[in-house]
C-alpha cells in the first residue's frame, strides 16, 4: 500500500480529521435526522407535536405527496415557483450588473477607489437591514413612487411588494409535459454536441432518448394530471421588489469578482488584439468574456445558493405573511415554529436542500475532475 | 499584477461616467433615505415627505438606538472576532492539506464538504439547539462561536483551497527537499503566502457571522445575545417608528461598512490572487 | 399586611432558600414593553430576592418568538412563564401536548373564579382544568369612526352589516371612493372574524370552533359572500398598509370606517393625541352588538421548570388587582378582572370595560383564542385563494380541509 508513505502524509489526514467529523455530525448527522423527520407524522396530531415524549409514526413519503399534490398545499407549490423564477431573474441581474460595472470601472475612471467602496459596500449589510430599508423604499405610497414627483411627473403605481399580478402562467397540471420537453431540448444538445465530438454513440443514445421522452410528452405526458382541477402558477411581479433589494445588495461581490478577473487579464493579449484590428467591442466579447466563464461560474454557485436559501431578506421585506412573496425557506419556519407541523418542514426543507443539490452537484463533479487533473 | 495601462481618453469616457453616475445614485438612495428618516421625529415621518429633510434633526433615536446596542456590541465581537479567526485558521490548514496532499478520497471528501454550505439554518434548528444545549454552551457566546466556526468551514476551506492550488508545486518539493515537513511547509511556505487569501476569507467570515440573525436569536439568552437581535427588537413592536430602525441599522452595519471601507481594495486584490477561480 | 412587610419577610424567605431566578419570555417590545416593565418592578418590590430575567424576541408578529419558544421546549429548557394567547392557542398546542401545569387550585386559592367573568374561564378551560392567567383583554371587534366627519356626511354607526353596505353606498355617492379602511393580511382575516360573527351570531361562530357547524355549511359560506362585498368598499391599495396607517385615513377623512382591535385606541389617544369620543368614535363591529369578541395575553406555568415558587408568585401578581391595574393602563387594554379601579383607564377603556362585564364573550380567531395555531397558521391560504379567486364555496372547502387535517373540535 502506497499510503501512508511518510508520517507527514498522516499529519495532514489527521489536521483535516476534526473538521470532517464536524462537517459529518454537523451537516450530514443533521440532515439525515431532517430527513428521517420528513417521513413521520410529527406535527399532525397537536397531542403529540409538542409533548415531551412524542408518540411519532412513520409514514413514508406521504408529507411529500401532500406538498405536491395536496389541495392545501398549493402555496408551497407556488412557492418553488418563486423560487425558481427569483434565482433566475437574481443571478441574471448580479452578473449583468456586475460585470457592467466591472467593465466601467476597469476603465480607470476618476474616483475609481471610491466607487468601488460605493459599489461594494451594500454587501457588509445583513439581509435585514437591507429588507428593512427596501421595504420602506417599496412602500406603495411612499418611497420609490414618490420619485418622480420630485421632477414633477405624477407619482408611480406600482404595488410594489403587495402587487398581486402574475406574468408568465402556466397550469402545473402541465407540468410534467414541460419538463419532458425541457429534458428532450437538452438531450438534444447533449447529443449533438457528442456528434460534433464525434462520440457516435453517445449521440446516438441521447438523440433516441430525446425522441422517446418527446413522444411521452406528447401523449401520455399530457395525459397525466397530479392535480384534480386546473392550478395556475406564474411569475409574482411582488417579486421585483426583493430582486431589485438583492441586486442592489449582491452586485458588489460580482463586481469585484470581474473586476479581479479583468485586471487578470494581460495587457499584452489585449494589445494584441488591437493590433490585430479588433474594435473594443470585439475585444470584449472574444476575447475578455471567455476568459471570465470560469468567474461567471463561481458567482453562480455562490449566488444560486443564496438564492435558493433566502429568508432573511424576505422576512425583513415582507413579513411571514405576504403570500405573493413567499417562498420555500420562510414556509418551512412557519409551517414548523407557527403551524407546529415539524414533519411537513422538515419535507420542505429536505426539498429545499434537493433543490441546491440539483445546482451544486453538478458543478462539485466538474471540480472533481478538473480537481484530478490539477 | 499587471494593472491596465492608461490608454488614450476614448470617445465613449463620457458615456462611462454617465453611467457610473447612475450606478452610484441607484446605490446611494437608499442610503440617503436611511439617514434622512433616522434624523426625524417620528411625527414627521410620513410617507408623502419621504425624500424630504428632516425639518428638525432629531439626534435622539440614535442615541437610544447606541444605547440598547452596546451591551450586545461586546458580544458580537467577541463572536466576530473568534468565529472568524478559528474557521479562517482550520480553513486554511484543510485547504492545504486539500490541494497539496493528495490522499485517496481526498476529492470526494471535499466535495462532500463543500455541500455543508448550502444547508438551510431553519431545517436544522431543532437538532442544533439540543446539541449545544448537551454540550452546555447553550445561551453563551461560545455556543455561537461553535456554530459559526463549523458552518464556516466549508467556505473558507473552498476559498483556501482554490487558492493554494495556484502555489507551484515545485515551491512545495523544493521545500521539502530541503527537509521540512508537513508542519514545516506550511509554516515556511503556505502561510506567508497566504496574507490576500485570509483578507478574503476574513471579510467574508465577519460580514457573515455579524449579520447572522436565526441562531444568534435561537441560541442566545438576554446577556449573550448579539446585536443582530438588538436590532429586531428596535424594528418589532406594533407601532413601528420607523426612526429608530434606521438608527439601529445604521450603528449595525458600522462595523462591516468600516471593515470594506478600509480593507476593499485588499479584497479585490485577493480575489484576483486565484482565490476564486472555478 | 403591608407591601414592605411582605416584602421583607419574602426576602427572608428566599434568602434562606438561596437566591432565586425568574425568567419571563415575551414578544413585547417597543411601546409595549413599558407595560411588562411596570409589572416587573412591581414584582421587584414584593420579591426583592428574586432576579428577574425579560426575555423578549421580537419580529415577525411573534413567530421569532414561537420559533425560539418551541426549540426551547423542545430541547428541555422551559421559561419559567411565557407569554401566550389565552384559548387555544395555548390549548391546542401546549396543553394537548401535557406541557402546562393545571391552574385550578391557584385560581380557586385566589379566588380567581369569581373576579373573571364566566365566558373567559370557560375559554380558559379545558378537560375541567385551568390553564393560564389572563393579565389583559383586547377587544376585536370594534368600529372606529370619525365623529365630526359621519356627523358632516350625516351618517351614523351602522348596526347590522347589510346597513354598513348600504352606508358605505350612500357614502361613495357622496364623492368617498372607499369608505372602509383597511390593510395587510393579518387585518383582512380581523375583518373577516367581524364580518363571520356579524353574520352567524356567537352562538354559529361557536360552533364553528367545536366542529358542530361546518365551514361547508350554507350559513358559513354565506360570510364568504357578505366579506366579499365588504372588501369591495375597501381601499385597493390594502396590501401596502400597516394598521396604524388604515386607522391614519379614518382620522383623516379619507374613509369612513375602520375595523380594527382596541389597540387602535391607544394609537389614536397616545400617539396621535386625539380624544376619546371627540377625536375618534367607536362601536361594536356592525352586526356585533351585545357580544365581545375578546383576545387576551395570557401567561402560564410551565411543567419542569426550575423555579416554581418564583413564577407561582408571577403568576399571582399578573391575576391580583393591583398586577393589572399597573398593566394595562400602560398596554392600552382592559383588565379581565370585572372589578378594575376604572379611575386609572381613559374614557374609551371604562367603556370596553361596562362592555366586558354586560355583554356575551366569545373568543377571536386571529389572536389565538378559538382555534389552534395549526389552523390559524393555513388560514392565510384560505384568506389566499378568497382573494386570487373571489368564490366563497372553493374558500369554505379549504377551510373545511384545513380544519379536518388540524381536527379542529376534538
Amino acid at each position: 500500500m502506497r499510503w501512508p508513505r511518510n508520517k507527514d502524509q498522516l499529519f495532514a489526514l489527521l489536521v483535516i480529521l476534526p473538521s470532517l467529523v464536524l462537517v459529518a455530525i454537523f451537516v450530514y448527522g443533521f440532515i439525515a435526522q431532517n430527513l428521517y423527520t420528513s417521513l413521520t407524522d410529527w406535527g399532525r396530531d397537536p397531542a403529540q407535536a409538542l409533548s415531551a415524549n412524542p408518540v411519532i409514526r412513520f409514514i413514508g413519503l406521504d408529507n411529500y405527496r401532500e406538498l405536491f399534490t395536496g389541495l392545501i398545499d398549493s402555496r408551497f407549490r407556488q412557492d418553488l415557483v418563486n423560487t425558481i423564477f427569483f434565482t433566475l431573474f437574481f443571478i441574471a441581474g448580479c452578473l449583468g450588473l456586475g460585470l457592467a460595472l466591472a467593465i466601467l470601472l476597469d476603465r480607470k475612471p476618476k474616483g475609481e477607489s471610491a466607487l468601488r467602496t460605493i459599489f461594494l459596500f451594500p454587501m457588509s449589510l445583513s439581509f435585514i437591514v437591507t429588507g428593512t430599508i427596501w421595504r420602506w423604499l417599496l412602500q406603495p405610497q411612499g418611497g420609490v413612487n414618490r420619485l418622480p414627483t420630485l421632477v414633477g411627473l405624477p407619482p408611480g403605481r406600482f404595488a410594489w411588494l403587495t402587487s398581486r399580478q402574475q406574468i408568465l402562467r402556466f397550469d402545473w397540471n402541465r407540468l410534467p409535459f414541460y419538463t419532458a420537453l425541457v429534458v428532450a431540448a437538452a438531450l438534444v444538445w447533449v447529443g449533438v454536441s457528442a456528434f460534433r465530438a464525434r462520440a457516435r454513440v453517445r449521440g446516438w443514445v441521447a438523440l433516441s432518448s430525446a425522441a422517446i421522452l418527446a413522444a411521452w410528452a406528447f401523449t401520455l405526458g399530457l395525459r397525466w394530471q397530479p392535480l384534480p382541477f386546473p392550478e395556475l402558477h406564474g411569475f409574482n411581479l411582488a417579486f421585483v421588489g426583493i430582486i431589485l433589494a438583492a441586486i442592489w445588495q449582491m452586485s458588489g461581490y460580482t463586481m469585484a469578482l470581474y473586476l479581479a478577473g479583468l485586471r487578470g487579464v494581460p495587457d499584452e493579449l489585449r494589445e494584441a488584439a488591437r493590433v490585430d484590428g479588433a474594435t473594443e467591442l470585439q475585444l470584449y466579447r472574444r476575447v475578455i468574456l471567455p476568459l471570465l466563464a470560469p468567474i461567471t461560474l463561481s458567482a453562480v454557485i455562490i449566488l444560486g445558493h443564496i438564492s435558493l436559501k433566502i429568508f432573511d431578506l424576505i422576512f425583513a421585506m415582507a413579513g411571514p405573511d405576504n403570500a405573493p412573496t413567499d417562498v420555500p425557506a420562510l414556509l418551512m419556519y412557519i409551517t414548523a415554529f407557527r403551524g407546529n407541523q415539524f414533519a411537513k418542514g422538515a419535507a420542505i426543507g429536505f426539498l429545499l436542500l434537493l433543490l441546491v443539490a440539483v445546482l451544486i452537484i453538478p458543478y462539485l463533479t466538474t471540480q472533481l475532475s478538473r480537481g484530478d487533473r490539477k | 499584477m499587471s494593472e491596465s495601462i492608461i490608454r488614450r481618453p476614448g470617445r465613449w469616457q463620457w458615456l462611462t461616467y454617465l453611467l457610473l453616475a447612475v450606478g452610484t445614485v441607484f446605490f446611494l438612495l437608499p442610503v440617503y433615505l436611511v439617514i434622512v428618516t433616522a434624523l426625524k421625529q417620528p411625527a414627521a415621518i410620513t410617507l408623502d415627505a419621504t425624500w424630504r429633510l428632516p425639518p428638525v434633526w432629531n439626534w435622539a433615536s440614535f442615541a437610544q438606538a447606541w444605547t440598547s446596542f452596546l451591551p450586545k456590541l461586546r458580544n458580537s465581537l467577541l463572536l466576530g472576532v473568534t468565529a472568524t479567526l478559528l474557521s479562517s485558521l482550520l480553513g486554511s490548514l484543510n485547504g492545504y492539506v486539500l490541494s497539496k496532499w493528495k490522499f485517496p478520497g481526498a476529492n470526494l471528501l471535499f466535495m462532500l464538504m463543500l455541500f455543508g454550505m448550502f444547508i438551510p439554518y431553519q431545517s436544522i434548528l431543532i437538532p442544533m439547539f439540543r446539541f449545544i444545549k448537551s454540550i452546555g454552551l447553550y445561551g453563551t457566546v461560545w455556543g455561537l462561536v461553535v456554530v459559526h466556526t463549523v458552518y464556516g468551514l466549508p467556505i473558507t476551506t473552498l476559498i483556501f483551497r482554490n487558492y493554494y492550488v495556484e502555489v507551484p508545486d515545485a515551491l512545495v518539493e523544493a521545500t521539502s527537499i530541503d527537509g521540512a515537513g508537513f508542519f514545516g511547509i506550511y509554516r515556511y511556505v503556505m502561510f506567508p503566502l497566504s496574507m490576500p487569501g485570509f483578507v478574503v476569507v476574513i471579510i467574508w467570515q465577519f460580514t457573515q457571522i455579524w449579520n447572522e440573525f436565526l441562531f444568534a436569536v435561537t441560541l442566545s439568552k438576554p446577556a449573550s445575545q448579539p446585536i443582530t437581535v438588538a436590532l429586531a427588537q428596535l424594528a418589532g413592536g406594533e407601532a413601528v417608528k420607523w426612526n429608530l430602525p434606521m438608527a439601529g441599522a445604521l450603528l449595525a452595519a458600522l462595523p462591516t461598512l468600516l471593515v470594506y471601507i478600509a480593507f476593499g481594495r485588499y479584497f479585490i486584490r485577493g480575489l484576483l490572487a486565484g482565490s476564486i477561480k472555478g | 399586611m403591608s407591601d414592605r412587610f411582605a416584602g421583607t419577610l419574602a426576602l427572608f424567605a428566599t434568602v434562606a432558600a438561596g437566591a432565586q431566578k425568574l425568567e419571563i419570555f415575551s414578544w413585547w417590545a417597543g411601546d409595549e414593553g413599558p407595560a411588562l416593565e411596570a409589572l416587573i418592578t412591581q414584582y421587584g418590590k414584593l420579591y426583592p430576592a428574586v432576579e428577574v430575567t425579560n426575555s423578549t424576541v421580537t419580529g415577525g408578529s411573534g413567530v421569532n418568538a414561537r420559533a425560539v419558544l418551541k426549540t426551547r421546549m423542545l430541547g428541555g429548557d422551559p421559561p419559567d412563564s411565557f407569554q401566550v394567547h389565552a384559548g387555544q392557542e395555548l390549548i391546542g398546542t401546549w396543553v394537548v401536548a401535557e406541557r402546562m401545569e393545571d391552574l385550578a387550585p391557584l385560581f380557586k386559592s385566589e379566588g380567581w373564579t369569581t373576579k373573571f367573568p364566566a365566558g373567559l374561564i370557560s375559554l380558559l378551560s379545558y378537560k375541567g382544568g385551568i390553564w393560564s392567567v389572563p393579565v389583559n383583554i383586547h377587544r376585536s371587534n370594534v368600529l372606529w369612526y370619525n365623529p365630526a366627519k359621519l356627523k358632516e356626511w350625516g351618517v351614523t354607526p351602522p348596526k347590522t352589516w347589510d346597513e354598513f353596505l348600504a352606508t358605505c353606498r350612500t357614502l361613495q355617492g357622496k364623492g368617498l371612493d372607499a369608505p372602509l379602511a383597511l390593510g395587510e393580511n393579518w387585518t383582512q382575516q380581523h375583518l373577516w372574524e367581524s364580518v363571520a360573527l356579524g353574520v352567524l351570531g356567537p352562538d354559529n361562530w361557536n360552533a364553528l370552533w367545536t366542529g358542530k357547524l361546518k365551514f361547508t355549511d350554507p350559513k358559513a359560506v354565506k360570510v364568504w359572500d357578505t366579506f366579499g362585498k365588504v372588501l369591495e368598499v375597501a381601499n385597493q391599495d390594502a396590501a401596502g398598509l400597516s394598521w396604524q396607517q388604515a386607522t391614519d385615513l379614518v382620522v383623516q377623512g379619507q374613509a369612513a370606517f375602520n375595523i380594527m382591535g382596541d389597540w387602535a385606541a391607544g394609537y389614536m389617544a397616545t400617539t396621535l393625541m386625539l380624544q376619546p369620543g371627540e377625536g375618534f368614535g367607536w362601536a361594536p363591529a356592525p352586526g356585533n352588538g351585545g357580544t365581545f369578541m375578546m383576545l387576551s395575553d395570557s401567561f402560564g406555568l410551565p411543567k419542569g421548570i426550575k423555579n416554581r415558587t418564583p413564577a407561582l408568585n408571577w403568576l399571582k401578581l399578573l391575576g391580583s388587582r393591583d398586577g393589572q391595574d399597573i398593566f394595562n393602563p400602560l398596554k392600552g387594554s382592559i383588565a379581565a378582572r370585572t372589578d378594575s379601579d376604572m379611575s386609572k383607564y381613559n374614557a374609551y377603556l371604562q367603556s370596553a370595560a361596562k362592555d366586558w362585564k354586560a355583554n356575551k364573550i366569545v373568543g377571536s380567531l386571529v389572536h389565538g383564542a378559538v382555534a389552534p395555531e395549526a389552523f390559524m397558521s393555513q388560514f392565510g391560504t384560505v384568506m389566499e385563494i378568497y382573494l386570487a379567486s373571489k368564490n366563497p364555496q372553493a374558500a369554505a372547502n379549504a377551510a373545511q380541509a384545513i380544519a379536518n387535517q388540524v381536527g379542529l373540535g376534538r
